[in-house]
Order: structure tokens, then sequence, then C-alpha cells
């Protein structure tokens, strides 16, 4: 997937969004530590370009949540940041990849521990199959299928330096490339 | 096949894995099965702690603060000394993360039948405890503990006039909420710092941030070899730290101001005249506090006498973090927890 590529997924993820929800009333986005959360701040400034209402954006560090703490060793927390309380909004959780559906799993429990919103959407950049949970994405940028030897890599400019999808053919395990994310 | 699949702007060679970036906040893994003092612990491991203990804060300040992620998973404290804080800290921190937490005091426990150390921390672990936090009156009788199990990790609550490396973290965690990095700032601990434990750890994370600590304090009451310049040395970890006899000179240019508790039996040693003379040549008060910068922090350990090292308006007024401190030390022992409780390097580790 390209750069240009990669604008023209979101931006039809972020009109799907505005349909499914009718307009952008009580709509936050809210990224997935690492590259979700570039991707939600994206999306909400399309979703701003086309209805001219700001939508707040949050951060969500999942590392407290995972199902595989005691496989991968501890980690350095990042914060989680949602900038209002979350109760009776529609949250739409942003990733780049959804992989075996855990950490979506992870992000749904670390939401719901901080309130009760109305609903929990998921937008994914990337679907690239294998999914170990009964979990889909709502929005879904593209999807890839993949070998469980591959790796794939979104990469983003704020994050790499510049936008694009990469599939490396022998990107490792499968808990490799997981814990990747 | 694989090489087609390749995005269209990558070159068709292989890719290298390298290309991916590196993560936006560098940081490192805890390696340390056991913290027992700073001393070993490098300045990014102790970033990764502080950095790990922002997100707990947040944590705590929520209206459900309970996370599931030390389920299964039990923190033993043993306190063979009285301790309000830190014990209690401790327990909220592990049972904030979902872990089991089971106290044991040295009263009510079998070391009142005469049972040693050894012996409790090695039934302890038999009884599967992860992590094990030890206040022992008695400097290094956590090393001992730590030297002598196999499967439980340690984390030292205060060995006698040794080492409390998490009240040093909690310190440098105000510090730096504050001020936002260390370097150059110049931190006055003030009191009894020969017979301190929380002054000694605070010196190794002082130190190793970049901070200027300043002591100051009866010449009694000091480490002989700060007092005799031995720690003056290029390369000495202490080389940087100070010391000020006369407390108006020293709070001259002071961020950050930390008189320590001063033990009413050090007058019965001799090391003192009267608490009294104590309290005037040596009390941060409010007269003394008029000196410092605005933005300058009080900050004290706990528990204080209020009247001999600290005067009440201090304690409690606009400038003082001594409540702060008690939420971040819960904070740091979060993250410390999660870091200690889950295994290094993986499953094949």
């Amino acid at each position: 997937m390209t750069g240009q590529e990669m604008r023209r997924a979101l931006t039809r993820i972020a009109h799907e969004i505005l349909e499914h929800n009718g307009g952008a009333k009580e709509l936050m986005l809210v990224g997935v530590r690492t590259r979700g959360v570039p991707l939600a701040n994206r999306l909400a400034e399309l979703v701003a370009s086309f209805e001219g209402e700001t939508v707040p954006v949050g951060t969500l560090d999942i590392n407290l949540y995972r199902d595989d703490v005691h496989l991968r060793g501890p980690h350095p927390l990042e914060t989680t940041d949602l900038p209002v309380p979350i109760d009776g909004w529609r949250v739409v959780l942003v990733d780049d990849v959804l992989f075996t559906g855990r950490t979506a799993r992870a992000a749904l429990d670390a939401v719901m521990d901080l309130g009760r919103p109305m609903n929990i959407q998921l937008a994914a950049l990337i679907d690239r199959g294998h999914r170990e949970l009964p979990i889909r994405a709502d929005y879904v940028g593209k999807n890839i299928p993949s070998s469980l030897t591959e790796e794939i890599q979104v990469r983003l400019t704020e994050i790499d330096g510049k936008d694009g999808v990469v599939i490396l053919p022998d990107g490792g395990t499968h808990e490799k490339s997981e814990a990747g994310r | 096949m694989a090489s087609t699949r390749v995005a269209q702007d990558e070159p068709e060679t292989a890719p290298v894995v390298a290309d991916a970036g590196p993560p936006p906040v560098p940081t490192v893994p805890w390696h340390h099965r056991h913290l027992l003092d700073l001393d070993d612990v490098t300045q990014d491991e102790i970033g990764t702690v502080l950095k790990s203990a922002i997100a707990m804060k947040a944590i705590v300040r929520r209206e459900v603060k309970k996370v599931p992620t030390l389920r299964g998973r039990t923190v033993v404290t043993l306190f063979y000394e009285p301790s309000t804080r830190t014990r209690v800290s401790f327990e909220t921190a592990g049972k904030l993360l979902s872990a089991d937490v089971i106290n044991l005091s040295a009263s009510g426990s079998s070391a009142e039948k005469g049972e040693s150390l050894l012996d409790t921390v090695l039934t302890l672990q038999a009884t599967a405890a992860d992590l094990l936090v030890i206040r022992h009156s008695h400097s290094g009788a956590p090393y001992f503990a730590a030297r002598n199990l196999t499967r439980t990790g340690v984390i030292n609550a205060g060995d006698g006039a040794h080492a409390h490396p998490t009240q040093a973290l909690l310190d440098l965690f105000t510090m730096q909420e504050r001020f936002g990095s260390l370097e150059g700032r110049k931190v006055l601990i003030v009191g009894d710092i020969a017979h301190s434990r929380v002054a000694r750890s605070d010196l190794w994370g002082l130190c190793k941030l970049g901070a200027i600590p300043v002591l100051c304090g009866p010449p009694t009451l000091m480490p002989w070899d700060i007092l005799q310049g031995r720690t003056e040395t290029p390369g000495h970890p202490f080389a940087t730290v100070q010391v000020e006899m006369d407390i108006n000179e020293a709070m001259r240019d002071a961020d950050v101001i930390m008189p320590l508790r001063l033990q009413k039996e050090r007058q019965t040693a001799g090391l003192l005249p009267s608490l009294r003379e104590y309290a005037q040549l040596w009390q941060v008060n409010g007269e003394r506090l008029a000196r410092l910068a605005p933005n300058a922090l009080v900050m004290h350990p706990g528990p204080m006498n209020e009247g001999v090292e600290i005067s009440p308006e201090v304690a409690h007024g606009i400038q003082s973090a001594i409540e702060d401190q008690v939420t971040n030390g819960l904070a740091v022992r979060m993250a410390l927890l999660l870091l200690m409780a889950t295994p290094q390097g993986g499953p094949n580790a």
C-alpha cells in the first residue's frame, strides 16, 4: 500500500464512520498505541474537514490488559489519555493492523474500565486475517490476506518518516510479529 | 511470490527490518529480579520506572482504579519495623494491579517464636510468593533474603540505616513532575543524614539523574566520608554532593528542600544538645522558606515531627508536596510491581 492509497483508504473510513454514526455527534476516536494514535489523529482531521466539527481524540495504552504479559516480560508503560469521560460516547478504536484480535480484545477491556461508552467500534487500516478471537472490524482500510510467517508493517510519516505498508516475507514467528505492536 | 507483494514504493529487494524505525520514545527494559538499592540501577532504568509511574498515577485517579494485569500473582509484605505509608502503599499498589497481597509483620508471625529471617523467607517462597517486600531494622537483611531465594523477587522497603530505594524513586518522581529534568537542580536535604536510609538512596538517584544534592545539618549527624571530603574525587558516584553547614546559606537557591525526621533517640545518644536547639538552627520554617524560589518544593519522607525539623505552616503550606509524595509513592510502587512481577526476557528466559 502506498502513501496515496493509505490516504484514500483513510478518507473512505472517515466517510464510513460519519455515515454509520449519522454525523460526528458524541463521536470520539481513540488510537491504540503506537501506530493507532497518528491514524486516529488523521481520521479526526478528515472528519473535521467533512463535517466542520472537531471530534475528541484519545490515546490508549493496552499493556496492562494484554493476555501475554507473562510471555513478553516487563515493558515500560505509556499513558492512556482520553480528553473527556467516555460515558455515553460513541468510541471508535483505531489500530494499524488487525491480526489475531488479541490487541482489540485488550483495548475493549481497557476502554470498558474507563467508563460506559454508548458503543465501541473498531477501525483498522489493515486486516490481515488469522483471527484467534471472535472479533471483526467495523471499518477496514484494506484486506491483505497473509501467511503467518509474514510480517506486515504499517509505516507512518509521524513515526517512521514516510507512509506505506510493507509485507516482510519472513517476518518471524507469530508471536514476534504480534509483539511488534 | 512474496517479493511481488512488497508494496510499490519499496525497493524490490528484501526490505530491511531495521527500516521500521525506532519506537517514538526510547525506553529500556527492566532486568532486575530484586530491587535492593538504586546503586546498581541505571539512569535509563530509573527512567523506565518513572515513565511507567505516570501511567499508573492516571489509574489511581480513575473512578474504578483496578486493572487486571497481575491477576494470580502474590505479593507478600514482610515488615519487621512499624510503618504506615510504605506498607499501605505497597499493599494498595498490589491490589490495584489485581495481585493477591498478604501482609506479615514481626508481631503475630512466627518471628515472635524465634523463627529466623532465613526460615521465614524460605517459607514464604514455598507458599509461592512472587514478590517479597521486606523492611528490617538491620542493614542488609533484604540482601540476605535475596541471596537465599531462587524463585521470589525481593524489594527492599527500608533496611536499617542503609537504603530505601522505593522512597527515593517516589522522591525523584515528585521532583520530575514539578521540574521535568532534574539536571542541575539543587536538592537540599536537611537533618540526620548519617542515620537516614532515605537520604542515602536519594543520593544515588539524584546523582544518577544529574541533580546536585546539598547536605545540611549538625556535623554529628553527617556521614563521615562525605564530611571529610572522601567522595570528592572525580568519578566517585557522589562526587557532586555538596555540604553546607548554614541552612540559611544552603536554602538560597535550592529547588527542593527536604527536612528529614529527627529521631528523638539521637538526643539521648549525645549527638544533639536539645531538640529546641536543633529546631532553632535547622528547622524549615516559614521565615526560612521565604528565601526559596516560589516554585520550589518542600518534601518530607514522613512521618513528620512537626515543630522539630519542620514547622506546621510549612508542612501544610502551598509549597509542600508531602501529600503528593504519598500518592506518587503508590504510582511508583505499582510501576515497580508490574516490572518485577513479570518474568524477564520472554518465555524462554
